[in-house]
């Protein structure tokens, strides 16, 4: 009898070009390489430098999404780049598209999005796949069922030209979550009660798998922004072995094979689940049912706290720091602080389900006459699957600023940014000191608890809306 | 890539815990398509206000900072976004070795790419030298070994591990592409036997 072995292990052994010794680590082959204008340019620089070309087109996808503008075009079909440079970026990928032969989704095309959100909707992403890109929310594909992580610009040089990389395996840790979440409690208040729960720090080293009932529970969308936010736990890659859950998403997508190949590939996805008896370095249970909408209130992803609790008294010099950066005091209700802007999208919960749900929460509301709100799709296809829902037009009426896909906000690079000293709540990933625009405060949540907060003008959960409105 | 074998020089040490890229290079300065001149934004939201200028009374902008090749930060140094800037930020400014208690994955493998070396001590000893401020160190990466003397206590020598590859690499300036590069013939086999 072969060893039990785990998801990660599968995906580890199946892609092994060459294993790792005493003094070299493994090279593992890429499945799928996802390219975007910002990490890239000194990656192509290697090809040329060595006079080479990009070993595996057809297995790279090139989409621009962060430096890109979110305002339509004037009436000259001119996009209002923040800066020349950040055009000139856009211009290099292109360039290098052309010149290195791969697919790219520039402006024209009905699928550019935030390269985490556009690969899954194209069916790019598939069980049982290595997948790597110069960016850290990489690890979102792994809600396929694949090993996904991000790679800096100088290995994004190497699998453009080797399809390979260089890597140690890491360790691996299991996190089961039993029982459901409660009714209003989302994904991305599971992966904030997680990575609160773990620390910023703590799956450095790990690949995570995530197991158990309220995993499963979750629709595809859900996974992936759990998935995504495994790099703010400082875990390169997190995962969730494939499921009919996971087929049912993945079934006429435009990428993946079609009818009996595709059961066939789907018979083979579901063997990749971990064997029962695989053993993980680390492995950790969390019980679902007590979780509740969480917000965070510091400066890393880690400092978070339901939506209806005080904020913590700071302990250490680094979290007296960080609420002082925040302009909250130890002990103040999270819910009498004052929100200037909302922002709704990123690759962490800018998918369709997400603009859904906040919709849902405005529909026959207004946000508050101080907020600010954006709301940015994360690709193409999402926005055209809002505006034949109509949410845009629910986004205006309640007085957001619905907005062309892109990262956006999340990393305020493309001049979508909160002033300095304004608070955010914002449905993306990282709460850092000036993430969002210098000065700029972020507080991290689910996209129901973002619109709700908007509504209210201050930090606010669906529930205390509901509340309010019934007294 | 400089090679790096063994330097001898001032720490300087920013005890903030969890210092992400964000940090080390914000986002706004990432639309450049080449590195250079990146270290002038180093730090660029703690150390220069918003015309550029330099903060009056920030350690990094003491006369000392840029003649400090080793930078001491706290624990978990370099989490967050994936960004090589950041260690090409902190060459350009002039360290070439970071020290932590702990360091983040993607942010060590990165500067290891680029010629930064990591070093992650325990967590006395990393304590012990966040109280070291100016002070002078020698890291030997041949001997894996921090050696730091305080002017009135002992000579403390701490050994830390790295990655043997990585040692290598950085030992002898090489570029890790050149073992990739080697490893053809696998490859090949590798795409043929799928």
């Amino acid at each position: 009898m072969p060893a039990p072995e785990s998801l990660f292990d599968k995906l580890w052994g199946s892609h092994l070009v060459q294993a790792q010794s005493e003094s070299t680590p493994a090279i593992i082959y890429i499945d799928l390489h996802l390219v975007h204008e910002v990490t890239s340019p000194q990656g192509f620089d290697l090809l040329r430098e060595k006079g080479i070309g990009v070993r595996r087109p057809e297995r790279t996808l090139a989409t621009l999404d962060h430096s890109t503008p979110t305002l339509a075009p004037d009436a000259d079909g001119k996009r209002p780049y923040y800066t020349k440079q950040a055009q000139r970026q856009v211009q290099t990928l292109r360039d290098n598209c052309r010149e290195f032969g791969i697919e790219l989704h520039d402006w024209d095309s009905p699928y550019r999005g935030i390269v985490h959100v556009m690969g899954p909707e194209m069916g790019a992403t598939q069980p049982g796949m290595t997948i790597v890109c110069g960016d850290s929310h990489t690890s979102t594909h792994g809600a396929f069922g694949a090993l996904a992580f991000g790679i800096g610009t100088t290995e994004v040089g190497h699998v453009l030209a080797k399809q390979c990389l260089l890597q140690n395996k890491p360790k691996s840790m299991r996190i089961n979550v039993n029982g459901r979440l409660a009714e209003g409690v989302t994904a991305k208040d599971l992966a904030l009660n997680i990575i609160r729960h773990l620390g910023m720090n703590g799956g450095t080293g790990f690949v995570i798998e995530y197991a158990g009932e309220a995993v499963r529970s979750l629709d595809m969308e859900g996974r992936m922004t759990l998935c995504n936010l495994t790099i703010e736990a400082g875990a390169r890659a997190g995962m969730i072995a494939p499921d009919e859950t996971t087929i049912n998403y993945l079934r006429g997508k435009a990428r993946v094979p079609e009818g009996g190949a595709f059961e066939l590939a789907a018979a083979q996805w579901l063997q990749l689940a971990s064997d029962p008896g695989a053993t993980f370095d680390s492995e950790i249970t969390l019980e679902a049912s007590t979780m509740r909408p969480a917000i965070t209130y510091g400066t890393d992803p880690g400092m978070s706290i339901d939506i209806g609790d005080t904020v913590p008294l700071a302990n250490t010099v680094s979290h007296q720091k960080a609420l002082q950066y925040m302009g909250f005091e130890g002990g103040q209700q999270m819910s009498e602080r004052n929100v200037d802007v909302v922002f709704i999208g990123s690759c962490t919960n800018g998918r369709i389900s997400d603009l859904r749900a906040a919709a849902k929460v405005l529909r026959g509301r207004s946000i508050a006459s101080h907020v600010r709100m954006l709301v940015v799709p994360g690709s193409e296809s999402v926005r055209r699957q809002a505006e034949s829902e109509g949410l845009h037009e629910t986004f205006n009426a309640a007085g957001a600023e619905w907005r062309l896909p892109g990262c956006s906000m999340c990393l305020a690079m493309n001049g979508d940014l909160v002033a300095a000293g304004e608070t955010a709540v914002s449905t993306s990933n990282r709460n850092f000191e000036g993430r969002q625009g210098s000065g700029s405060r972020t507080l991290l949540a689910s996209p129901e608890t973002a619109a709700a907060s908007a509504v209210m003008g201050r930090v606010a959960s669906v529930s205390d809306l509901e509340t309010r409105e019934v007294c | 890539m400089d090679a790096i074998t063994k330097l001898t020089g001032p720490v300087l040490v920013l005890e903030q815990e969890n210092i992400d890229t964000d940090q080390i290079i914000p986002a706004r300065f990432l639309t450049a398509t080449d590195f250079d001149g990146i270290g002038d934004h180093l730090f660029a939201d703690w150390r220069l206000d918003s015309n550029g200028e330099p903060k009056p009374g920030h350690v990094l902008n003491e006369a000392r900072a840029r003649r400090s090749p080793i930078l001491v930060g706290g624990h978990n140094f370099g989490c967050g976004s994936s960004r090589e800037h950041a260690p090409h930020a902190l060459l350009g400014f002039g360290f070439r070795v970071v020290i932590s208690s702990q360091i983040a994955d993607i942010f060590r493998s990165n500067s290891q790419n680029v010629g930064l070396l990591p070093v992650v001590l325990e967590a006395d000893q990393h304590a012990t030298l966040m109280q070291m401020d100016g002070e002078e160190i020698t890291v030997d990466l041949e001997q894996c070994e921090v050696i730091a003397r305080t002017a009135y206590g002992p000579e403390h020598r701490w050994p830390f591990s790295i990655d043997p590859f990585a040692r290598h690499c950085l030992l002898r300036g090489l570029h890790r592409f050149e073992f990739l590069d080697q490893a053809e013939e696998a490859i090949v086999a590798f795409e043929e036997n799928r």
